[in-house]
């Protein structure tokens, strides 16, 4: 099949769209695999390659971020880019990427952004005490079955920033919600529940992240599909730890 | 202190649009209760408007209305120059929400805004009112409504309202943390837009005049 690629070039500190036609592709490629493509043919020609974050390329590791024809990991849903194979386009189509975009997630080249923000945030709250040394039993904390379900459900969060880049304001409190409710569901989670949630916001809104205003675009593009009770659980957390 | 870093924090400022949210909302539902009493005729509501002034709850309530306006805005107004500076750049290829009311909550503020501003002048001032007769309510109303441009700016006011609530009901209950489905909101709002449409409805198709 036949595509056209508008892709997002930079190498300074400002860039701009380059066209690529596209031939022979097959439907059965991943988006990832055509990036490939077009990178080999760019190195035969002696021009630079498109930089783009990749890794596990199986949808666990959470590197590839592209924002694909403006929605963030492409038109499939709850799949990232990596997942994404070429037979959800058609024959002919034009198709934009461009990289995650957010005051702090700055381009470092092309489609690639600095994604270290999220760390930040996971540093300041996204902890729980344990004492070392000797292994602890294993059935020391019973852990209710909801309460596991709960923490599984957020913990499937692989930090992609593809909340962060589809939401309108620039927010990245569904990560926070899911780092932060997948530690404050567990037993294990308890002592530091109101503090984590306190940090945990104060370092969002520090990095220069916008507030949440409810605009439930981050599901939709989130590939583990976090749902938006995470977040009602982050605010009610804050809201009670200062209450308390 | 404690309350400042909660203030300051993004999350306590929607909390405070959450509070000041749902103030509001419940005024406008307690006005919307006092406009049906148009339909048992001008007696009834010019009574209930008088009443309103002698159990003296007209002041205190416009202080509450106005503190209201002015937390909810300045958190809005706050938070959306926080949004436009967490995107310096943004996407070339542009793509619509997926919420009409979300995406409209900004503007549908102003027009709301902008209407009360409106809406005080003419029936609480009565300088902008055809009538204008202090305490006449119902003359007052009826005279407003035989005007086709008076009737389409309070449609446009209640449908903004309409989808301010269709979006803010919900969003106020995520903002506190407690967890709803989306469908009480358009259930709210629904009952709303209802509510304020019937009085102009039934002064144009002749049922109060
Ligand atoms: S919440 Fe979803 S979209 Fe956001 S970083 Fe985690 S996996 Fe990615
Ligand atoms: S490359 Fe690991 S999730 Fe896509």
């Amino acid at each position: 099949m036949k595509l056209t690629l508008r892709i997002w070039r930079q190498s300074g500190p400002t860039g701009a769209l380059v066209t690529y036609p596209l031939d022979d592709l097959s439907p059965d490629m991943s988006f990832l695999e055509m990036l490939d493509v077009l990178n080999e043919s760019l190195v035969v020609r002696g021009e630079e390659p498109v930089a783009f974050d990749h890794d596990c390329r199986e949808g666990i590791c959470g590197m590839c971020g592209l924002m694909i024809n403006g929605v963030a990991h492409g038109p499939e849903k709850a799949t990232t880019a990596c997942q994404l194979h070429l037979r959800h386009f058609s024959d002919g189509d034009t198709i934009t990427v461009e990289p995650w975009r957010a005051k702090p997630f700055p381009v470092l080249r092309d489609l690639v952004v600095d994604r270290s923000a999220l760390d930040r945030i996971v540093e300041s709250g996204g902890y729980i005490s344990v004492p070392t040394g000797s292994a602890p039993d294993a059935h020391a904390t019973p852990v209710p079955k909801e309460s596991a379900d709960a923490a599984f459900t957020s913990a499937a969060c692989i930090g992609c920033g593809a909340c962060v880049a589809a939401c309108p304001n620039g927010s990245a409190m569904l990560f926070t919600a899911a780092k932060a409710t997948h530690l404050g569901s567990l037993p294990q989670g308890q002592p530091e529940r109101w503090s984590r949630a306190q940090d945990m916001v104060q370092t969002h809104d520090d990095l220069g992240f916008g507030g949440c205003t409810n605009a439930g675009e981050c599901t939709p593009a989130c590939p583990k599909g976090i749902p938006l009770t995470t977040i009602a659980q982050l605010n009610r957390d804050l809201l009670r730890s200062h209450l308390r | 202190m404690q309350t400042l870093r909660l203030y300051r924090s993004t999350v306590g400022k929607k909390a405070v649009m959450a509070v000041t949210g749902v103030g509001m909302l419940l005024f406008v539902v307690g006005h919307m209760i006092g406009n049906l009493s148009v339909f048992s005729g001008p007696a009834a509501i010019d009574g209930y408007a008088r009443w309103l002034r002698e159990i003296g709850v007209v002041w205190p309530l416009r202080f509450g209305l106005l503190l209201c306006v002015g937390l909810h805005m300045v958190a809005a107004v706050q938070l959306a120059r926080r949004a436009r500076k967490a995107r310096p750049q943004g996407y070339e290829h542009g793509r619509r929400p997926q919420s009409y009311a979300a995406r409209t909550m900004r503007w549908g503020g102003v027009i709301i805004t902008l209407f009360v501003v409106y809406h005080l002048l003419d029936l609480t001032a009565g300088v902008a009112n055809p009538h204008g007769v202090q305490g006449e309510v119902y003359n007052n109303l009826v005279a407003d409504f035989q005007l086709w441009y008076v009737v389409l700016a309070y449609t446009v006011a209640v449908l903004a309202l309409g989808l301010h609530i269709r979006h803010g009901a919900w969003s106020a209950l995520q903002s506190l943390g407690v967890t709803a489905p989306r469908g009480i909101a358009l259930v709210v709002a629904g009952v709303i837009c209802a509510g304020y449409l019937s009085v102009p409805a039934a002064v144009v198709l002749g049922v109060v005049s």
